[in-house]
């Protein structure tokens, strides 16, 4: 196996706050990872500096072994790494599909094929396919923003794999989601990194939702790593109980 | 009933540009030269609507680039060219000058870019008035001459007044053929939520850019247009206010809607017509006008319909999603 990802000594201070304090982890090729801490432990920070919103303080950022640290989050993406955000993203004046052909388009042709090109940048039909695997299809023409908060989480969800990404980092996918949704979110996730080998980085606070999806965990506790293991040796590890989920 | 609905929107379509093709043959050269007007304003306001109702980016300096398009072309004609390298002129002048212009909203945004635009306009004026070997100062340059369309003159108001109305189309369809493309859906990404944008893979700040720099050309083309529509121009109708009107005209209309500008700029240009009988109080009324539209909608004119339309497709969707609930079938 090889690292899709690799993240070295990551820091990133606001001001005289270190949110994240020297973090650094694999993450091999077709693997989900979870990525848990209590609130504040800087999981989100450390997403936006591997992603390039945020410029880190310190340290590398590897995508297929390629140093990457500082890029712009567009150009991230056209390499193949995509990413949900913990706050809902979708455009809610686009129809569920043009979400998603937008979520796409910027990986076809260039930017004169997609001035002069066809309207849905030829993504029609791969937008559709999309919609029915995340079982939006009554919802295809609606706008994104009147559908119910679970499904807008599930068309953000959907949204960062029209790019056919390598990697993604999701930010709390299950916050908010009813019971039914998180069981299809969780076997849609599943299916696509089985299918497609994509690998995942997940954070998550659903620890039911994290100790099934995931192949690994890394906890994380004030800027720092305090573990990495599998669930079962998470579950395990007193540091983990101490620090985050109780006894 | 979207079938109804189509047939009825072609049919309103034909009806309109019918009028406008026929209606002015028994106008007289006053109403002839509103109504041109009326054309270039619009294809100003598209330009304007493109960078501020799609892609979200404020500008003030849109009377500045319908000036510097009007120079360009009075310039040129002046000196024995065409208008059509004078038009060349100004769409590649405006496209440059909006994409510097377009920098500093990399940086700032709202009213901020508001301000840095407004400044860009006063430099522009400022450029215009004082600038004399260029432009010729207050005294301005008059006797600018129509063109010959395929050997065609153009002189008359109405043979002119086409050719308004056949730019305007052009630039419609144009603007048309940009908002429904990738590059359309790009921009109102921009407008709603750059961060996801970006993460998307969306290049945001060449789109920025590229939304200034296509309606500063805009604002350039209705420039060439009004130099040999008013045949003398001088500094003054380039000075904010009609950055400040275009601007209106936008958000009366229903900035972010295709056919906001062309609503804007009819209340903008033929309300203060209608209402001259009025004699003293047509500028209070049309203020009041103005005011009272935007109490009422927001979003202007177009927001009002689409208002309508949306709660009419969101209780359409809740009563199917209710029909599919009960496991009943839909009526045909």
């Amino acid at each position: 196996m090889t690292a899709v990802l690799e993240i070295s000594n990551i820091k990133k201070n606001f001001g005289g706050i270190n949110a994240v304090d020297g973090v650094s982890f694999d993450v091999q090729e077709g693997e989900i990872l979870g990525l848990i801490g209590p609130n504040g432990c800087g999981k989100s920070t450390l997403f936006n500096c591997i992603l390039g919103q945020l410029q880190p303080s310190a340290g590398e950022v590897k995508v297929d072994g390629k140093v990457v640290t500082g890029f712009r989050p567009s150009d991230l993406n056209r390499l193949g790494v995509s990413r949900t955000f913990q706050l809902l993203q979708v455009f809610p004046k686009l129809s569920v599909r043009e979400n998603l052909i937008l979520a796409g388009q910027e990986h076809q042709g260039n930017m004169l094929s997609r001035l002069l090109g066809p309207s849905d940048a030829g993504l029609s039909q791969a937008a559709d396919q999309m919609i029915e695997f995340f079982k939006l299809g009554h919802l295809a023409g609606e706008l994104a923003g009147g559908l119910s908060y679970g499904q807008q989480k599930l068309l953000d969800a959907a949204m960062a794999f029209m790019g056919g990404p390598r990697l993604v980092l999701l930010d709390e996918p299950a916050g908010g989601v009813n019971l039914t949704m998180l069981g299809d979110l969780k076997a849609r996730l599943a299916e696509i990194n089985r299918e497609k080998r994509a690998t995942f980085v997940v954070i998550e606070h659903n620890m039911e939702f994290v100790m099934s999806l995931c192949s690994r965990v890394v906890v994380m506790a004030e800027g720092k790593v305090l573990a990495i293991g599998t669930p079962a040796e998470i579950r395990a590890n007193s540091a983990v109980i101490d620090a985050y989920l109780g006894h | 009933m979207s079938l109804l609905n189509r047939y009825w929107r072609v049919a309103l379509g034909l009806v309109v540009i019918a009028a406008l093709i026929i209606a002015p043959m028994y106008l007289n050269r006053y109403g002839l030269f509103i109504l041109s007007q009326w054309a270039v304003m619009t294809i100003a306001a598209m330009g304007l609507n493109l960078t501020l109702g799609y892609a979200g980016q404020v500008s003030l300096a849109q009377g500045a680039f319908v000036g510097i398009g009007a120079y360009s072309a009075a310039i040129m004609t002046a000196n024995g060219m065409p208008l059509i390298a004078g038009l060349g002129v100004a769409i590649v002048l405006c496209f440059a000058i909006g994409w510097i212009l377009g920098y500093p909203a990399l940086r700032v945004q709202h009213h901020y870019l508001a301000f840095v635009t407004l400044a860009f306009s006063t430099l522009a004026f400022l450029v215009f008035r004082n600038e004399s070997w260029l432009t010729n100062g207050i005294y301005g340059i008059s006797n600018i001459p129509r063109p010959t369309i395929l050997g065609y003159p153009t002189n008359r108001p109405l043979p002119f007044y086409y050719v308004c109305l056949g730019s305007l189309a052009l630039v419609s369809f144009a603007t048309w053929w940009l908002i429904r493309s990738p590059w359309g859906r790009a921009f109102v990404a921009l407008r709603e939520n750059p961060v996801r944008a970006l993460s998307l893979g969306i290049d945001t700040r060449r789109y920025t850019l590229m939304a200034f720099a296509i309606g500063s050309a805009l604002g350039g083309v209705a420039g060439t247009l009004y130099a040999p529509l008013t045949q003398y121009i001088d500094p003054v109708p380039f000075n904010l206010s009609l950055s400040l009107d275009l601007l209106m005209m936008v958000i009366v209309g229903g900035s972010g809607f295709f056919f906001g500008p062309f609503l804007g700029a009819m209340i903008a240009v033929l309300l203060p017509e209608w209402l001259r009988f009025t004699q003293g109080y047509y500028l209070m009324l049309y203020a009041v006008a103005v005011i009272l539209l935007l109490i009422y909608s927001p979003t202007g004119i177009l927001g009002i319909l689409d208002r309508y339309l949306t709660e009419r497709r969101t209780k359409a969707a809740s009563a199917l999603r209710a029909v599919a609930k009960s496991g009943l079938e839909p009526a045909p």
